[in-house]
Protein backbone atom coordinates (compact mmCIF):
# COMPACT_ATOMS: atom_id res chain seq x y z
CA UNK A 1 0.00 0.00 0.00
CA UNK A 2 2.67 2.46 -1.02
CA UNK A 3 0.07 5.00 -2.00
CA UNK A 4 -0.92 5.64 1.63
CA UNK A 5 0.83 8.21 3.76
CA UNK A 6 0.22 7.82 7.44
CA UNK A 7 1.06 9.95 10.42
CA UNK A 8 -0.18 10.45 13.95
CA UNK A 9 -0.91 13.34 16.26
CA UNK A 10 -1.47 13.40 19.99
CA UNK A 11 -4.53 15.31 21.05
CA UNK A 12 -5.66 16.48 24.47
CA UNK A 13 -8.67 14.39 25.45
CA UNK A 14 -11.75 16.22 26.74
CA UNK A 15 -14.10 13.26 26.42
CA UNK A 16 -12.42 9.91 25.79
CA UNK A 17 -13.64 7.43 23.23
CA UNK A 18 -12.82 6.10 19.82
CA UNK A 19 -14.17 6.87 16.40
CA UNK A 20 -13.06 7.00 12.80
CA UNK A 21 -14.22 8.43 9.53
CA UNK A 22 -13.40 10.94 6.82
CA UNK A 23 -12.38 14.41 7.97
CA UNK A 24 -14.97 17.15 7.57
CA UNK A 25 -13.16 20.41 8.20
CA UNK A 26 -15.09 23.55 9.04
CA UNK A 27 -13.08 26.69 8.42
CA UNK A 28 -15.23 28.71 10.81
CA UNK A 29 -16.63 27.99 14.27
CA UNK A 30 -20.16 26.56 14.28
CA UNK A 31 -22.93 26.72 16.85
CA UNK A 32 -24.65 23.35 16.64
CA UNK A 33 -27.84 25.03 17.87
CA UNK A 34 -29.21 26.72 14.79
CA UNK A 35 -26.28 25.25 12.90
CA UNK A 36 -26.94 21.52 12.83
CA UNK A 37 -30.16 19.63 12.17
CA UNK A 38 -30.02 16.59 14.48
CA UNK A 39 -32.69 14.81 12.43
CA UNK A 40 -30.43 14.70 9.38
CA UNK A 41 -26.91 15.70 10.44
CA UNK A 42 -26.93 18.56 7.95
CA UNK A 43 -25.22 21.87 8.66
CA UNK A 44 -28.05 24.40 8.37
CA UNK A 45 -26.38 27.69 9.33
CA UNK A 46 -26.80 29.36 5.94
CA UNK A 47 -24.08 31.90 6.67
CA UNK A 48 -21.57 29.16 7.40
CA UNK A 49 -19.15 28.26 4.59
CA UNK A 50 -19.88 24.54 5.16
CA UNK A 51 -23.66 24.99 5.04
CA UNK A 52 -25.30 21.98 3.40
CA UNK A 53 -22.63 19.45 4.33
CA UNK A 54 -23.47 16.51 6.57
CA UNK A 55 -21.60 15.58 9.76
CA UNK A 56 -23.00 12.07 10.17
CA UNK A 57 -20.23 9.43 10.38
CA UNK A 58 -17.58 12.09 9.70
CA UNK A 59 -14.78 13.19 11.97
CA UNK A 60 -15.88 16.75 12.54
CA UNK A 61 -13.03 19.23 12.73
CA UNK A 62 -13.76 22.79 13.73
CA UNK A 63 -11.83 25.65 15.30
CA UNK A 64 -14.33 25.93 18.17
CA UNK A 65 -18.01 25.99 18.99
CA UNK A 66 -19.80 29.28 18.88
CA UNK A 67 -22.70 31.00 20.56
CA UNK A 68 -25.62 29.24 22.11
CA UNK A 69 -25.18 26.94 25.05
CA UNK A 70 -27.93 24.69 23.63
CA UNK A 71 -25.28 23.12 21.41
CA UNK A 72 -24.82 20.27 23.87
CA UNK A 73 -28.50 19.31 23.49
CA UNK A 74 -28.17 19.17 19.74
CA UNK A 75 -25.15 16.92 20.02
CA UNK A 76 -26.99 14.63 22.46
CA UNK A 77 -30.00 14.45 20.15
CA UNK A 78 -27.76 13.75 17.17
CA UNK A 79 -26.20 10.85 19.12
CA UNK A 80 -29.65 9.50 19.99
CA UNK A 81 -30.69 9.67 16.33
CA UNK A 82 -27.43 8.32 14.95
CA UNK A 83 -26.61 11.48 12.97
CA UNK A 84 -23.66 12.57 15.12
CA UNK A 85 -20.08 12.73 13.93
CA UNK A 86 -17.81 9.78 14.80
CA UNK A 87 -15.36 12.06 16.58
CA UNK A 88 -14.90 15.79 17.16
CA UNK A 89 -11.56 17.56 16.92
CA UNK A 90 -11.23 21.22 17.85
CA UNK A 91 -8.38 23.70 18.00
CA UNK A 92 -9.58 25.21 21.27
CA UNK A 93 -11.20 23.29 24.14
CA UNK A 94 -14.98 23.61 23.87
CA UNK A 95 -16.77 22.69 27.08
CA UNK A 96 -20.23 22.82 25.51
CA UNK A 97 -19.38 20.15 22.93
CA UNK A 98 -17.62 18.12 25.63
CA UNK A 99 -20.72 18.31 27.80
CA UNK A 100 -22.98 17.04 25.02
CA UNK A 101 -20.67 14.07 24.56
CA UNK A 102 -20.43 13.44 28.34
CA UNK A 103 -24.20 13.35 28.77
CA UNK A 104 -24.55 11.19 25.66
CA UNK A 105 -22.24 8.66 27.29
CA UNK A 106 -24.30 8.86 30.52
CA UNK A 107 -27.62 8.37 28.70
CA UNK A 108 -26.80 6.15 25.73
CA UNK A 109 -23.41 4.66 26.60
CA UNK A 110 -21.92 5.93 23.36
CA UNK A 111 -20.66 9.27 22.15
CA UNK A 112 -18.07 10.74 19.83
CA UNK A 113 -14.74 11.45 21.53
CA UNK A 114 -13.98 15.16 21.83
CA UNK A 115 -10.30 16.03 21.56
CA UNK A 116 -8.21 19.17 21.08
CA UNK A 117 -5.21 19.39 18.77
CA UNK A 118 -2.45 21.94 19.08
CA UNK A 119 -2.63 24.45 16.28
CA UNK A 120 0.44 23.19 14.34
CA UNK A 121 -1.07 19.72 14.17
CA UNK A 122 -4.59 20.99 13.63
CA UNK A 123 -3.47 23.01 10.62
CA UNK A 124 -2.13 19.89 8.91
CA UNK A 125 -5.49 18.14 8.75
CA UNK A 126 -7.18 18.12 5.34
CA UNK A 127 -10.76 17.59 4.32
CA UNK A 128 -11.46 14.01 3.28
CA UNK A 129 -8.45 12.42 5.02
CA UNK A 130 -9.30 9.23 6.88
CA UNK A 131 -8.94 9.86 10.61
CA UNK A 132 -9.06 7.53 13.53
CA UNK A 133 -9.21 8.79 17.12
CA UNK A 134 -8.31 6.41 19.95
CA UNK A 135 -9.15 6.38 23.68
CA UNK A 136 -5.84 8.01 24.63
CA UNK A 137 -6.26 10.84 22.12
CA UNK A 138 -3.99 9.55 19.38
CA UNK A 139 -5.22 10.73 16.00
CA UNK A 140 -4.17 8.48 13.12
CA UNK A 141 -4.24 10.23 9.77
CA UNK A 142 -4.02 8.44 6.47
CA UNK A 143 -4.09 10.20 3.18
CA UNK A 144 -3.65 9.07 -0.38
CA UNK A 145 -0.46 10.33 -1.87
CA UNK A 146 -1.51 12.35 -4.92
CA UNK A 147 1.77 11.62 -6.80
CA UNK A 148 1.39 7.86 -6.69
CA UNK A 149 -2.33 7.59 -7.10
CA UNK B 1 -2.41 27.63 28.70
CA UNK B 2 -4.87 24.77 29.03
CA UNK B 3 -2.09 22.24 28.59
CA UNK B 4 -0.49 23.31 31.84
CA UNK B 5 -3.65 22.60 33.82
CA UNK B 6 -4.06 19.10 32.40
CA UNK B 7 -2.36 17.43 35.28
CA UNK B 8 -4.31 19.28 37.94
CA UNK B 9 -6.06 16.74 40.10
CA UNK B 10 -9.64 17.39 41.14
CA UNK B 11 -10.04 17.49 44.93
CA UNK B 12 -13.56 16.85 46.19
CA UNK B 13 -14.99 17.95 49.52
CA UNK B 14 -16.49 15.29 51.79
CA UNK B 15 -19.94 16.46 50.76
CA UNK B 16 -19.01 16.29 47.06
CA UNK B 17 -17.74 12.76 47.59
CA UNK B 18 -20.93 11.77 49.40
CA UNK B 19 -22.99 13.05 46.48
CA UNK B 20 -20.74 11.18 44.04
CA UNK B 21 -21.10 7.99 46.09
CA UNK B 22 -24.88 8.19 45.85
CA UNK B 23 -25.56 9.02 49.50
CA UNK B 24 -27.96 11.80 48.45
CA UNK B 25 -29.83 9.72 45.92
CA UNK B 26 -29.43 8.56 42.36
CA UNK B 27 -30.21 11.87 40.64
CA UNK B 28 -27.71 13.81 42.74
CA UNK B 29 -25.17 11.09 42.03
CA UNK B 30 -25.71 11.34 38.28
CA UNK B 31 -25.52 15.16 38.47
CA UNK B 32 -22.28 14.97 40.43
CA UNK B 33 -20.80 12.40 38.04
CA UNK B 34 -21.42 14.73 35.08
CA UNK B 35 -20.09 17.70 37.03
CA UNK B 36 -16.92 15.83 37.97
CA UNK B 37 -16.32 14.80 34.35
CA UNK B 38 -16.78 18.40 33.27
CA UNK B 39 -14.51 19.65 36.06
CA UNK B 40 -11.90 17.42 34.43
CA UNK B 41 -12.65 18.96 31.03
CA UNK B 42 -12.22 22.42 32.50
CA UNK B 43 -9.13 21.32 34.45
CA UNK B 44 -10.63 22.57 37.71
CA UNK B 45 -8.73 21.86 40.96
CA UNK B 46 -11.95 21.77 43.02
CA UNK B 47 -15.62 22.74 42.99
CA UNK B 48 -17.12 25.87 44.53
CA UNK B 49 -20.51 26.80 46.00
CA UNK B 50 -22.94 28.63 43.76
CA UNK B 51 -25.75 30.92 44.92
CA UNK B 52 -28.10 30.64 41.96
CA UNK B 53 -28.65 28.85 38.69
CA UNK B 54 -30.36 29.66 35.42
CA UNK B 55 -31.47 26.60 33.52
CA UNK B 56 -31.59 26.35 29.73
CA UNK B 57 -32.40 22.63 29.60
CA UNK B 58 -36.19 23.15 29.61
CA UNK B 59 -36.21 23.96 25.88
CA UNK B 60 -37.22 20.91 23.85
CA UNK B 61 -34.62 19.86 21.28
CA UNK B 62 -35.65 16.24 20.97
CA UNK B 63 -36.52 13.18 22.96
CA UNK B 64 -33.02 12.92 24.43
CA UNK B 65 -33.41 16.04 26.58
CA UNK B 66 -36.73 14.80 27.91
CA UNK B 67 -35.24 11.39 28.70
CA UNK B 68 -32.43 13.12 30.59
CA UNK B 69 -34.76 15.35 32.66
CA UNK B 70 -37.15 12.54 33.46
CA UNK B 71 -34.29 10.33 34.56
CA UNK B 72 -33.33 13.07 37.03
CA UNK B 73 -36.93 13.47 38.23
CA UNK B 74 -37.24 9.71 38.66
CA UNK B 75 -34.05 9.79 40.72
CA UNK B 76 -35.62 12.35 43.08
CA UNK B 77 -33.76 15.45 41.88
CA UNK B 78 -34.40 18.78 43.64
CA UNK B 79 -32.45 21.99 43.11
CA UNK B 80 -30.63 23.31 46.19
CA UNK B 81 -30.18 26.95 45.05
CA UNK B 82 -32.71 29.43 43.57
CA UNK B 83 -32.97 28.38 39.93
CA UNK B 84 -34.84 30.18 37.16
CA UNK B 85 -35.93 28.56 33.92
CA UNK B 86 -34.99 29.84 30.50
CA UNK B 87 -37.51 29.70 27.66
CA UNK B 88 -39.34 26.50 26.82
CA UNK B 89 -40.75 25.54 23.42
CA UNK B 90 -44.36 26.30 24.34
CA UNK B 91 -46.04 29.52 25.42
CA UNK B 92 -47.95 27.85 28.24
CA UNK B 93 -50.34 30.81 28.51
CA UNK B 94 -51.07 30.71 24.76
CA UNK B 95 -50.41 27.10 23.70
CA UNK B 96 -52.39 27.71 20.50
CA UNK B 97 -49.48 29.83 19.18
CA UNK B 98 -47.41 26.68 18.68
CA UNK B 99 -47.35 25.74 14.99
CA UNK B 100 -45.68 22.33 15.42
CA UNK B 101 -47.20 18.89 15.88
CA UNK B 102 -49.34 17.93 18.87
CA UNK B 103 -46.83 15.22 19.76
CA UNK B 104 -43.93 17.68 20.00
CA UNK B 105 -46.11 20.14 21.94
CA UNK B 106 -46.93 17.44 24.44
CA UNK B 107 -43.29 16.40 24.87
CA UNK B 108 -42.13 20.02 25.13
CA UNK B 109 -44.68 20.72 27.90
CA UNK B 110 -43.65 17.51 29.68
CA UNK B 111 -40.05 18.75 29.61
CA UNK B 112 -41.00 22.11 31.13
CA UNK B 113 -43.01 20.26 33.79
CA UNK B 114 -40.05 18.00 34.62
CA UNK B 115 -37.88 21.05 35.39
CA UNK B 116 -40.67 22.55 37.51
CA UNK B 117 -40.86 19.24 39.40
CA UNK B 118 -37.18 19.64 40.25
CA UNK B 119 -38.06 22.90 42.04
CA UNK B 120 -37.03 25.42 39.37
CA UNK B 121 -38.86 28.75 39.16
CA UNK B 122 -41.09 28.73 36.05
CA UNK B 123 -40.34 32.26 34.84
CA UNK B 124 -39.32 30.93 31.38
CA UNK B 125 -37.23 33.85 30.24
CA UNK B 126 -33.88 34.47 28.62
CA UNK B 127 -33.74 37.75 30.57
CA UNK B 128 -33.94 36.47 34.18
CA UNK B 129 -31.82 39.49 35.10
CA UNK B 130 -34.81 41.69 34.21
CA UNK B 131 -37.29 39.44 36.00
CA UNK B 132 -36.53 37.84 39.36
CA UNK B 133 -32.80 37.31 39.66
CA UNK B 134 -30.13 40.00 39.81
CA UNK B 135 -27.12 38.43 41.50
CA UNK B 136 -24.89 41.18 42.90
CA UNK B 137 -21.28 41.95 41.94
CA UNK B 138 -18.94 39.06 42.66
CA UNK B 139 -21.62 36.40 43.31
CA UNK B 140 -20.72 32.88 42.16
CA UNK B 141 -23.52 31.52 39.95
CA UNK B 142 -24.07 28.83 37.33
CA UNK B 143 -26.05 30.29 34.48
CA UNK B 144 -26.85 28.90 31.09
CA UNK B 145 -28.10 30.60 27.88
CA UNK B 146 -25.55 32.65 26.03
CA UNK B 147 -27.13 36.10 26.47
CA UNK B 148 -27.96 35.52 30.15
CA UNK B 149 -24.37 34.42 30.76
CA UNK B 150 -22.82 37.45 29.09
CA UNK B 151 -25.24 39.83 30.84
CA UNK B 152 -24.68 38.30 34.30
CA UNK B 153 -20.91 38.44 33.91
CA UNK B 154 -20.57 41.78 32.16
CA UNK B 155 -23.39 44.01 33.35
CA UNK B 156 -23.99 42.58 36.84
CA UNK B 157 -20.43 41.46 37.55
CA UNK B 158 -21.66 38.10 38.85
CA UNK B 159 -19.44 35.16 37.97
CA UNK B 160 -20.40 32.29 35.72
CA UNK B 161 -18.77 30.23 33.04
CA UNK B 162 -20.56 29.44 29.79
CA UNK B 163 -22.77 26.72 31.16
CA UNK B 164 -25.16 24.93 28.88
CA UNK B 165 -27.98 22.47 28.95
CA UNK B 166 -27.45 19.58 31.43
CA UNK B 167 -24.56 21.01 33.45
CA UNK B 168 -26.85 23.88 34.51
CA UNK B 169 -29.26 21.53 36.26
CA UNK B 170 -26.37 19.40 37.57
CA UNK B 171 -24.96 22.52 39.24
CA UNK B 172 -28.41 23.47 40.60
CA UNK B 173 -28.97 19.98 42.06
CA UNK B 174 -25.54 19.82 43.70
CA UNK B 175 -25.09 23.54 44.41
CA UNK B 176 -21.56 23.27 43.02
CA UNK B 177 -19.59 24.32 39.97
CA UNK B 178 -16.01 23.77 38.79
CA UNK B 179 -13.73 26.46 40.29
CA UNK B 180 -12.21 27.64 37.04
CA UNK B 181 -12.49 30.21 34.29
CA UNK B 182 -14.65 33.25 34.90
CA UNK B 183 -15.38 32.21 38.50
CA UNK B 184 -11.85 33.44 39.28
CA UNK B 185 -10.81 37.09 39.33
CA UNK B 186 -7.62 36.67 37.32
CA UNK B 187 -9.49 35.07 34.42
CA UNK B 188 -11.85 38.04 34.11
CA UNK B 189 -9.10 40.27 32.75
CA UNK B 190 -9.84 41.88 29.40
CA UNK B 191 -7.82 40.52 26.48
CA UNK B 192 -8.72 42.44 23.32
CA UNK B 193 -9.29 46.17 23.11
CA UNK B 194 -12.04 47.28 20.72
CA UNK B 195 -11.55 50.99 20.32
CA UNK B 196 -14.41 52.97 18.80
CA UNK B 197 -12.91 55.41 16.32
CA UNK B 198 -14.88 58.29 14.86
CA UNK B 199 -18.30 56.90 15.73
CA UNK B 200 -20.61 59.94 15.84
CA UNK B 201 -22.16 60.68 19.21
CA UNK B 202 -25.73 60.54 17.86
CA UNK B 203 -25.09 56.92 16.87
CA UNK B 204 -23.68 56.07 20.31
CA UNK B 205 -27.11 56.97 21.71
CA UNK B 206 -29.07 54.89 19.18
CA UNK B 207 -30.28 51.46 20.32
CA UNK B 208 -29.61 50.11 16.82
CA UNK B 209 -25.85 50.56 17.29
CA UNK B 210 -25.58 47.92 19.99
CA UNK B 211 -26.57 44.69 18.24
CA UNK B 212 -24.41 45.73 15.28
CA UNK B 213 -21.41 46.59 17.45
CA UNK B 214 -21.92 43.38 19.45
CA UNK B 215 -22.12 41.30 16.28
CA UNK B 216 -18.86 42.83 15.02
CA UNK B 217 -17.11 42.24 18.34
CA UNK B 218 -18.36 38.66 18.66
CA UNK B 219 -17.16 37.82 15.17
CA UNK B 220 -13.71 39.27 15.87
CA UNK B 221 -13.13 38.03 19.39
CA UNK B 222 -13.94 34.29 19.43
CA UNK B 223 -14.05 33.25 23.06
CA UNK B 224 -11.71 35.95 24.37
CA UNK B 225 -12.71 38.79 26.66
CA UNK B 226 -13.27 42.00 24.72
CA UNK B 227 -12.97 45.45 26.26
CA UNK B 228 -14.87 48.24 24.55
CA UNK B 229 -13.57 51.76 24.77
CA UNK B 230 -15.68 54.67 23.61
CA UNK B 231 -19.22 53.94 24.79
CA UNK B 232 -21.07 56.70 26.61
CA UNK B 233 -21.28 56.42 30.42
CA UNK B 234 -25.08 56.57 30.23
CA UNK B 235 -25.35 53.60 27.87
CA UNK B 236 -28.57 51.89 28.98
CA UNK B 237 -29.05 48.43 30.38
CA UNK B 238 -31.15 47.41 27.37
CA UNK B 239 -28.39 48.61 25.05
CA UNK B 240 -25.85 46.48 26.93
CA UNK B 241 -28.30 43.58 26.83
CA UNK B 242 -28.55 43.87 23.03
CA UNK B 243 -24.80 44.22 22.68
CA UNK B 244 -24.08 41.16 24.81
CA UNK B 245 -26.67 38.98 23.09
CA UNK B 246 -25.14 39.83 19.70
CA UNK B 247 -21.55 39.12 20.85
CA UNK B 248 -22.74 35.72 22.05
CA UNK B 249 -24.47 35.01 18.72
CA UNK B 250 -21.59 35.75 16.36
CA UNK B 251 -18.94 34.59 18.84
CA UNK B 252 -18.57 32.68 22.09
CA UNK B 253 -18.27 35.75 24.29
CA UNK B 254 -19.13 35.13 27.96
CA UNK B 255 -17.85 38.42 29.38
CA UNK B 256 -17.14 41.85 27.99
CA UNK B 257 -16.05 45.02 29.69
CA UNK B 258 -17.13 48.50 28.60
CA UNK B 259 -14.81 51.13 30.01
CA UNK B 260 -16.66 53.54 32.28
CA UNK B 261 -19.88 51.56 31.90
CA UNK B 262 -19.66 48.01 33.29
CA UNK B 263 -18.81 47.29 36.95
CA UNK B 264 -15.37 45.70 36.52
CA UNK B 265 -14.14 48.38 34.13
CA UNK B 266 -14.22 51.78 35.81
CA UNK B 267 -11.01 52.48 33.93
CA UNK B 268 -9.22 50.82 31.05
CA UNK B 269 -6.50 49.69 33.48
CA UNK B 270 -9.05 47.99 35.69
CA UNK B 271 -10.62 46.25 32.69
CA UNK B 272 -7.22 44.82 31.70
CA UNK B 273 -6.14 44.29 35.33
CA UNK B 274 -3.20 46.60 34.71
CA UNK B 275 -1.79 44.53 31.86
CA UNK B 276 -1.55 45.51 28.20
CA UNK B 277 -4.20 44.30 25.73
CA UNK B 278 -3.15 41.35 23.54
CA UNK B 279 -4.36 43.32 20.55
CA UNK B 280 -6.15 46.57 19.77
CA UNK B 281 -8.88 46.45 17.15
CA UNK B 282 -10.23 49.77 15.91
CA UNK B 283 -13.97 49.88 15.21
CA UNK B 284 -14.90 52.36 12.51
CA UNK B 285 -18.20 53.40 10.99
CA UNK B 286 -17.17 51.43 7.89
CA UNK B 287 -16.83 48.26 10.02
CA UNK B 288 -20.27 48.85 11.48
CA UNK B 289 -21.87 49.47 8.08
CA UNK B 290 -20.30 46.24 6.77
CA UNK B 291 -21.62 44.35 9.80
CA UNK B 292 -25.05 45.88 9.29
CA UNK B 293 -25.09 44.49 5.74
CA UNK B 294 -24.00 41.08 7.01
CA UNK B 295 -26.74 40.95 9.68
CA UNK B 296 -29.47 40.79 7.06
CA UNK B 297 -29.76 38.25 4.27
CA UNK B 298 -31.58 40.79 2.09
CA UNK B 299 -31.39 44.59 2.26
CA UNK B 300 -34.96 45.56 1.43
CA UNK B 301 -38.23 44.48 -0.17
CA UNK B 302 -41.44 43.06 1.21
CA UNK B 303 -41.75 42.45 4.97
CA UNK B 304 -43.90 39.51 6.05
CA UNK B 305 -43.04 39.30 9.73
CA UNK B 306 -41.69 41.68 12.35
CA UNK B 307 -40.30 40.00 15.46
CA UNK B 308 -38.97 41.82 18.51
CA UNK B 309 -37.77 40.68 21.90
CA UNK B 310 -34.56 38.68 21.85
CA UNK B 311 -33.54 38.85 24.59
CA UNK B 312 -37.06 39.18 25.99
CA UNK B 313 -38.46 42.71 25.67
CA UNK B 314 -38.24 44.78 28.85
CA UNK B 315 -40.88 47.21 30.06
CA UNK B 316 -38.60 50.08 28.99
CA UNK B 317 -38.49 48.62 25.49
CA UNK B 318 -42.29 48.40 25.44
CA UNK B 319 -42.36 52.05 26.52
CA UNK B 320 -40.37 52.89 23.36
CA UNK B 321 -42.58 50.66 21.24
CA UNK B 322 -46.01 51.97 22.30
CA UNK B 323 -45.87 55.49 20.78
CA UNK B 324 -44.30 54.13 17.56
CA UNK B 325 -47.09 51.58 17.32
CA UNK B 326 -49.67 54.31 17.57
CA UNK B 327 -47.92 56.34 14.90
CA UNK B 328 -47.22 53.43 12.56
CA UNK B 329 -49.87 50.71 13.04
CA UNK B 330 -48.79 47.41 11.47
CA UNK B 331 -50.16 46.45 8.07
CA UNK B 332 -52.82 43.73 8.56
CA UNK B 333 -50.86 41.29 6.39
CA UNK B 334 -47.70 41.63 8.49
CA UNK B 335 -47.30 39.24 11.42
CA UNK B 336 -46.08 41.36 14.31
CA UNK B 337 -44.70 39.42 17.27
CA UNK B 338 -43.07 40.60 20.50
CA UNK B 339 -41.50 38.08 22.89
CA UNK B 340 -41.31 38.79 26.61
CA UNK B 341 -41.87 37.10 29.96
CA UNK B 342 -44.88 36.73 32.25
CA UNK B 343 -44.00 39.48 34.72
CA UNK B 344 -43.82 41.99 31.88
CA UNK B 345 -47.09 40.63 30.50
CA UNK B 346 -48.79 41.40 33.84
CA UNK B 347 -47.27 44.88 33.82
CA UNK B 348 -48.60 45.41 30.28
CA UNK B 349 -52.05 44.36 31.44
CA UNK B 350 -51.96 46.77 34.39
CA UNK B 351 -50.92 49.67 32.20
CA UNK B 352 -53.59 48.91 29.61
CA UNK B 353 -50.84 48.44 27.05
CA UNK B 354 -51.76 44.84 26.34
CA UNK B 355 -55.16 45.93 25.01
CA UNK B 356 -53.48 48.50 22.78
CA UNK B 357 -50.99 45.92 21.52
CA UNK B 358 -53.74 43.42 20.77
CA UNK B 359 -55.88 46.07 19.09
CA UNK B 360 -52.93 46.83 16.82
CA UNK B 361 -52.70 43.14 15.92
CA UNK B 362 -49.50 42.54 17.88
CA UNK B 363 -49.01 39.02 19.15
CA UNK B 364 -47.33 39.07 22.59
CA UNK B 365 -45.55 35.78 23.21
CA UNK B 366 -44.35 34.64 26.65
CA UNK B 367 -42.36 31.64 27.93
CA UNK B 368 -40.60 31.18 24.60
CA UNK B 369 -39.52 33.02 21.45
CA UNK B 370 -39.78 32.78 17.69
CA UNK B 371 -36.33 31.38 16.89
CA UNK B 372 -36.53 28.47 19.34
CA UNK B 373 -39.96 27.13 18.42
CA UNK B 374 -42.41 27.36 15.50
CA UNK B 375 -44.66 30.37 16.18
CA UNK B 376 -44.20 32.42 13.02
CA UNK B 377 -46.97 31.44 10.62
CA UNK B 378 -45.30 32.65 7.42
CA UNK B 379 -43.52 29.80 5.66
CA UNK B 380 -41.57 32.02 3.29
CA UNK B 381 -40.67 35.64 2.84
CA UNK B 382 -38.79 37.97 5.11
CA UNK B 383 -38.69 38.66 8.83
CA UNK B 384 -37.55 42.05 10.05
CA UNK B 385 -36.08 42.56 13.51
CA UNK B 386 -34.06 44.94 15.65
CA UNK B 387 -32.46 42.01 17.49
CA UNK B 388 -28.98 40.84 16.52
CA UNK B 389 -29.80 37.43 17.93
CA UNK B 390 -33.04 37.05 15.95
CA UNK B 391 -31.19 38.25 12.85
CA UNK B 392 -28.49 35.65 13.39
CA UNK B 393 -30.78 32.67 13.98
CA UNK B 394 -33.78 33.42 11.72
CA UNK B 395 -32.42 31.97 8.45
CA UNK B 396 -31.35 28.66 10.05
CA UNK B 397 -34.14 28.20 12.58
CA UNK B 398 -37.19 29.71 10.87
CA UNK B 399 -36.08 29.43 7.26
CA UNK B 400 -37.03 32.99 6.35
CA UNK B 401 -34.94 35.79 4.90
CA UNK B 402 -33.99 38.35 7.50
CA UNK B 403 -33.82 42.13 7.47
CA UNK B 404 -32.16 43.97 10.33
CA UNK B 405 -33.14 47.49 11.34
CA UNK B 406 -33.79 49.86 14.21
CA UNK B 407 -37.02 49.71 16.21
CA UNK B 408 -38.38 52.64 14.23
CA UNK B 409 -37.35 51.07 10.93
CA UNK B 410 -39.13 47.86 11.99
CA UNK B 411 -42.31 49.75 12.92
CA UNK B 412 -42.46 51.88 9.79
CA UNK B 413 -41.66 48.86 7.62
CA UNK B 414 -44.38 46.83 9.36
CA UNK B 415 -46.81 49.64 8.65
CA UNK B 416 -45.90 49.88 4.97
CA UNK B 417 -45.44 46.15 4.40
CA UNK B 418 -42.02 46.78 2.90
CA UNK B 419 -38.67 48.00 4.17
CA UNK B 420 -38.35 51.61 5.21
CA UNK B 421 -34.89 52.92 5.98
CA UNK B 422 -33.85 55.81 8.20
CA UNK B 423 -31.04 57.18 6.03
CA UNK B 424 -29.71 59.43 8.80
CA UNK B 425 -28.86 56.61 11.24
CA UNK B 426 -25.51 55.44 9.92
CA UNK B 427 -24.32 58.79 8.56
CA UNK B 428 -21.30 60.48 10.11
Amino acid sequence: MANLMKYTFHAHVLVAGKGQGPALILTEPLSLWGGLDPDTGEIIDRRHPSSGRNVQDQVLILPAGRGSSSASSILLEAVRQGTAPKAIITAEPDAILALGATVAREMYEEAPPVVVLQSDDYDQLRDGQWLSVTEDGTVFVSTRNPVLR
Amino acid sequence: MWVSILFMKLTLSDHDQAMLDGELGKATQMAMRILVTMAGVYGAPHLLDIESAHIDGCLYHGLSGLEFAERLVDGGAQVVVPSTLNVGAIDLLHPEYFQGSAEIAQRASRLMQAYEQMGCHPIYTCAPYQATQRPPLGTQIAWAESNAIVFANSVLGARTNRYGDFIDICAAITGRAPAIGLHLTQNRRGQLLFKLVGIPEHLLREDVLFPVLGYFIGANTGSKIPVIEGLLPDTTEDQLKALGAATASSGAVALFHAVGVTPEAATIDEAFQFQPPEKTIPVTIADLRATLTHLGTIPDGRVDVVALGSPHFSLQEFALLMPLLEQYPPHPEVEFIVCTHRLILSALQKRGWLNELQAAGVQVVVDTCVVVTPIVRARQGALMTNSGKFAHYTPGNIGLQVIFGSLKECLRSASLGHVWRDETLWQT
